[in-house]
């Protein structure tokens, strides 16, 4: 990797999102209005005494869930475009470093989502009245790693996508499974333990756990610390897969 | 070294077809090599092979003194591609700014890579609104805003205004004045007549290697569309004396 062209890749994949002004709307009006909607599901449901409302426990969670699907979709076919519009292969037959492309759209895609979660966080906690232990830093610092791991997954599907309609199906393989298992419908501790087995393999449900533990603890948690690296991990993880799919020779 | 491609025995297999067959040829350095041959002849492919993106059979491709592909020639080769690879989404001065960096330039190199093109007027104008011909001088821009030693320009004028198109070969001769190696593919007769030395490839076999004067004088015509027929036609007919394994 050399700075100077990540810097290039990441300022260029960044002016490419400014001029699509209804991607940068949707990014970031879109979180904020599905938290809308999940408030009015809620809002009249009792509450057990000395737990914490409805609201409070999903809503943190979706402040993770949605840089994570929303980023991977994007990332997915922003990749795909590159492929399909010959950017890629002529990228590889310059001095980039495969690594340069793939750490440039994690951090262009992850500075995006910075700006999405702190909107959407917002909107929870000052429109909603979200209440968390922990604070609202590590709230949206988690949402930007989560962001990152939708973006990290989605570069290394689009390698197995030959076209638009491939790469969107990725979602229901890659990310719902994620979705189900990752604690929010049923306790991961309650799973039957194929499930669990399952739920433990999967980087989301770390993510969701990071943020379960800020909204319970006011100080940040050993557990919350081991999650965050083990998304990190994974995040290395794929990114070095995607790599090894990028091919600068081809038939 | 003063060959800036030397391929040697090339053979090429694409979906089990053979699409480049024991190709040998130089290409001497700062000079404008035409490669030319109908669609389908093994242009591109070969074209690929030099920039080293291509996967080859059999046979060696030198480049620069170096293997085809090798890391150190990405700073030294610009590559064209035939259809535009630029990105739609950008105006033309952020593609050129964008490939400049890549190749360690900077703003300046950008626009006058941009001016050498044609394309000044329209350097704020988002690639996606432009015609296909300026989108193909936007790509263009892209592989000369590196300055490389060798330039591979697949088709680089196609559909271009013929003002414009006296324009980039003048601006090639200029280049190869200068130094600087151009290989570029073709399939209009007229433009064969403007190159140093010319390349001719059909089903995969290179069939003429040489200077448009002294491929005029091998087949005894001054139209090089007819020489170039004659050519053919001999080489079929010693195809079809010697066997398919004669050359």
């Amino acid at each position: 990797m050399k700075p100077r062209i990540l810097m290039a890749t990441t300022g260029r994949i960044l002016r490419q999102l400014r001029h699509d002004r209804r991607t940068i709307a949707l990014l970031v009006v879109v979180p904020a209005a599905l938290l809308t909607l999940v408030y009015f599901m809620y809002v009249d449901q009792p509450t057990p005494p000395g737990q914490p409302t409805t609201f409070d426990r999903i809503a943190l969670v979706m402040l993770g869930i949605f840089p994570f699907v929303i980023m991977f979709l994007v990332t997915s076919i922003a990749m795909l475009r590159e492929r399909t519009s010959g950017t890629l292969e002529r990228l590889l037959t310059t001095p980039l470093g495969k690594l340069d492309l793939l750490f440039g759209y994690g951090i262009a895609f992850g500075l995006a989502a910075a700006v999405q979660a702190t909107v959407a966080a917002a909107v929870a906690y000052w429109v909603f009245d979200l209440d968390t232990a922990g604070s609202f830093g590590l709230v949206i610092g988690i949402a930007v790693i989560d962001a990152v791991l939708g973006v990290a997954l989605g570069l290394l599907c689009s390698a197995f996508a030959r076209t638009e309609f491939q790469a969107v199906q990725f979602l229901p393989v890659v990310v719902v499974p994620q979705l189900l298992l990752c604690g929010l419908f049923v306790a991961r501790d309650q799973m039957a333990g194929w499930l669990q087995a399952l739920s433990d393999a999967f980087p989301l449900s770390y993510a969701i756990e990071a943020l379960q533990e800020v909204g319970t603890h006011a100080e940040p948690t050993g557990r919350m610390w081991r999650d965050v690296a083990v998304v990190l991990g994974a995040v290395v993880v794929a990114l070095v897969l995607a790599a090894a799919t990028l091919r600068r020779r081809s038939g | 070294m003063d060959h800036a491609i030397a391929v040697r025995d090339l053979d090429v297999d694409r979906g089990g077809r053979r699409v480049l067959d024991g190709i040998s040829c130089r290409v001497p350095r700062g000079t404008v090599t035409g490669l030319l041959g109908p669609s389908g002849s093994g242009k591109t492919t070969f074209m690929r092979a030099v920039v080293g993106v291509q996967v080859i059979s059999d046979g060696t491709v030198t480049v620069l003194g170096q293997p085809a592909g090798t890391p150190a020639l990405r700073h030294r080769v610009g590559y064209l591609t035939q259809a535009p690879s630029v990105y739609a989404d950008l105006t033309v001065r952020e593609n050129a700014r964008y490939f400049a960096a890549l190749y360690g330039r900077g703003r300046v190199e950008a626009d006058r890579a941009i001016s050498d093109v044609g394309l000044a007027e329209a350097a704020g104008q988002l690639v996606a609104t432009l015609s296909g011909g300026q989108r193909s001088r936007a790509s263009l821009a892209c592989a000369l805003v590196g300055e490389p030693e060798l330039v591979i320009l697949d088709e680089p004028t196609v559909g271009q205004d013929p003002v414009l198109r006296a324009d980039l070969w003048a601006r090639f001769h200029a280049m190869a004045a200068a130094g600087t190696t151009l290989l570029v593919s073709s399939h209009v007769m007229d433009e064969a007549a403007r190159c140093d030395r010319l390349l001719l490839i059909r089903q995969g076999r290179l069939i003429a290697d040489d200077s448009p004067a002294a491929i005029r004088a091998a087949a005894g015509v001054d139209d090089l569309d007819e020489a170039f027929l004659r050519l053919i036609r001999a080489s079929e007919t010693r195809r079809a004396t010697t066997g398919p394994e004669g050359s």
